[in-house]
């Protein structure tokens, strides 16, 4: 996908709001998504990635501010966006008393895609997802990743602009996990894809760019290394010790910014750590060091410290 | 037109869903029809009516399930996502099941005939009343599929189900009179069956039935409009 100087972007919200009541579910987000871009909402459950998907794909009003999607409003032109996206919602989303094939044409046909045309890209589909052996038969005797795989070929047969994923490796085993990855990643550069997940690994593997979320608001958006660069270049070292007092933590708070007791020691994100400085604080406090490491911080780093909590809480 | 070949699919490949639709009707035909004997309200010319509303109630009972678990599955809000209009939906989530209702009634009307359900007038009057009825049915069964769950929705169908009875569908309404009557008369079902019998047995015409076609078609205009209303306002919450 090449942009022409000039084109709209694939999404641009601003302000974008919606209440139920008291509750604001999203808050005021501003967001602008390239063409072709791979674009993650991360955040815990209850953050309101889902909301803001379902408004940006005409199916709930927003309360407030605007979203475009190539340039098409949702709610003035809801058509329009309508015959450029797709969406694989967070639940499977079959028809299940058909095949693979079956639930493929009908996405093709109420998208108004002629027959010969939808057959082909059904055929493309089934061997992209690795359902072509299985096609004749009724959906509901799949598995979790083959629904999975068809959702998302479902969502793919009309050939979308703008293709939103929520949350679409939910209940997968590991190893379906990474299969269904690979199908993502290589949506990359075509189609203009936003992905919701909570899974903090699967943003840092996928997304070109990511949009931290909690309570209905973007607190940190980046490429995944320019947030983790945020947190102590990146860096953070582990000491694994015994006798950890809290005086000794609070000593260490004093030299570095981000300092947390873990299992079996200590854990201080900063880019620099002299050892032997620490040696000299921690001793004298009747600290026993076994053994120092560095490792790179994550995407849960991250949120723990946009946050002050965990992801998985 | 893809949508409602799916929709039409959902009910023939659901072995339960066509058994109650289609099989029990026939089955219940052949049981009451059993009892004539005993008293002549069941003998087939005035018992079939009541049976083919009977198998419109299972049909609404169908076509709510079916458009309830598509958006508990959340494909009715992936469907929602394409480039369709409230009336598209409307169509294809009631035009297969309106396509059901007619092989129904004909079939029901075949199998009576066989145990001697005549028709003293016009038989395209009986299925002109019959097919209204069917478009009442289906559009009750949209309006219940976008409102209720899946769990709530055999409630709603059993009222429905209790009315149809109480319309009529295999009592003599007129025998019991009273409350039973006027209740009765205040909603489409009992109109409907008094028309039908009326063509069937008395030979009845258009102006005969006027009145009944009156409730019959009001009844039918104001829920299928409403119908259209819940799935409008369904498509953007």
């Amino acid at each position: 996908m090449n942009p022409a100087a000039g084109d709209p972007p694939a999404i641009e919200t601003s302000s974008l709001t919606r209440r139920f009541g008291d509750f604001v579910a999203v808050d005021g987000i501003d967001l602008t998504v390239g063409r072709g871009e791979l674009f993650s909402l991360l955040g815990p459950n209850g953050a309101g990635k889902t909301t803001t998907i379902k408004m940006l794909c005409c199916l709930l009003q927003p309360t407030g501010g605007t979203a475009r999607i190539m340039g098409h409003d949702v709610v003035e032109d809801p058509l329009a966006v309508k015959k450029i996206i797709a969406i694989s919602p967070q639940e499977t989303a079959i028809a299940e008393h058909l095949n693979a094939r079956e639930n493929l044409l009908l996405m093709a046909g109420v998208h108004g895609i002629g027959k010969q045309e939808a057959t082909e890209r059904s055929e493309e589909l089934l061997e992209l997802m690795a359902l072509g052996g299985r096609a004749k038969e009724r959906v509901k005797k799949y598995s979790g990743g083959m629904m999975r795989r068809l959702s998302i070929a479902m969502a793919l047969v009309s050939n979308p602009d703008v293709l939103f994923l929520d949350e679409p490796t939910i209940g997968l085993d590991p190893q379906s996990r990474r299969g269904m990855w690979d199908h993502i990643a290589g949506l990359k550069g075509k189609t203009t894809t936003v992905l919701t997940t909570h899974y903090l690994e699967e943003a840092d593997a996928l997304a070109d760019r990511i949009a931290v979320v909690d309570e209905g608001k973007v607190i940190a958006e980046g490429t995944p290394n320019e947030l983790k660069a945020d947190i102590a270049g990146g860096q953070a070292m582990v000491v694994e010790a015994t006798n950890v007092s809290p005086e000794a933590v609070e000593a260490l708070r004093r030299m570095y910014p981000s300092v947390k007791e873990i299992d079996g020691g200590l854990e201080i994100e900063a880019e620099d750590v002299d050892v032997y400085e620490l040696q000299d604080v921690l001793r004298p406090m009747g600290v026993a060091i076994q053994s120092t490491y560095k490792r790179q911080v994550t995407l849960d780093d991250v949120f723990l410290q946009l946050t002050g909590k965990q992801l998985r809480e | 037109m893809t949508l409602a070949t799916r929709n039409l699919k959902e009910v023939w490949r659901d072995p339960l869903s066509l058994g109650l639709t289609v099989g029990l009707p026939v089955v219940m035909l052949l049981v009451l029809q059993a009892l004539k004997g005993v008293d002549e309200f069941f003998a087939p010319t005035s018992l079939t009516p009541g049976i083919a509303l009977f198998g419109f109630v299972m049909l609404m009972f169908s076509a709510a399930m079916t458009l309830s678990k598509d958006r508990e599955s959340a494909l009715f809000s992936r469907l929602l996502t394409a480039p369709l209009r409230s009336n598209d939906f409307a169509a294809a989530y009631s035009l297969p099941y309106l396509l059901v209702a007619i092989v129904q009634a004909v079939v029901l009307y075949l199998i009576g005939g066989l145990f001697g359900l005549g028709i003293a007038g016009n038989w395209a009057l009986v299925f002109l009343i019959l097919f209204v009825m069917a478009i009442l049915y289906v559009a009750l069964g949209m309006i219940m599929g976008v409102l209720f769950s899946i769990k709530q929705i055999p409630f709603v169908y059993t009222a429905v189900l209790l009315l149809t009875i109480f319309g009529g569908a295999w009592m003599n309404l007129e025998a019991i009179g009273g409350a039973f009557l006027t209740f009765g008369n205040v909603f489409p079902f009992a109109h409907a069956l008094d028309a039908t019998r009326a063509v069937m047995i008395e030979g009845a015409g258009f102006s005969a039935i006027t009145t009944d076609l009156n409730w019959i078609v009001g009844y039918t205009v104001v829920i299928a409009a409403l119908a259209v209303y819940t799935f409008k306002r369904k498509m953007v919450e």
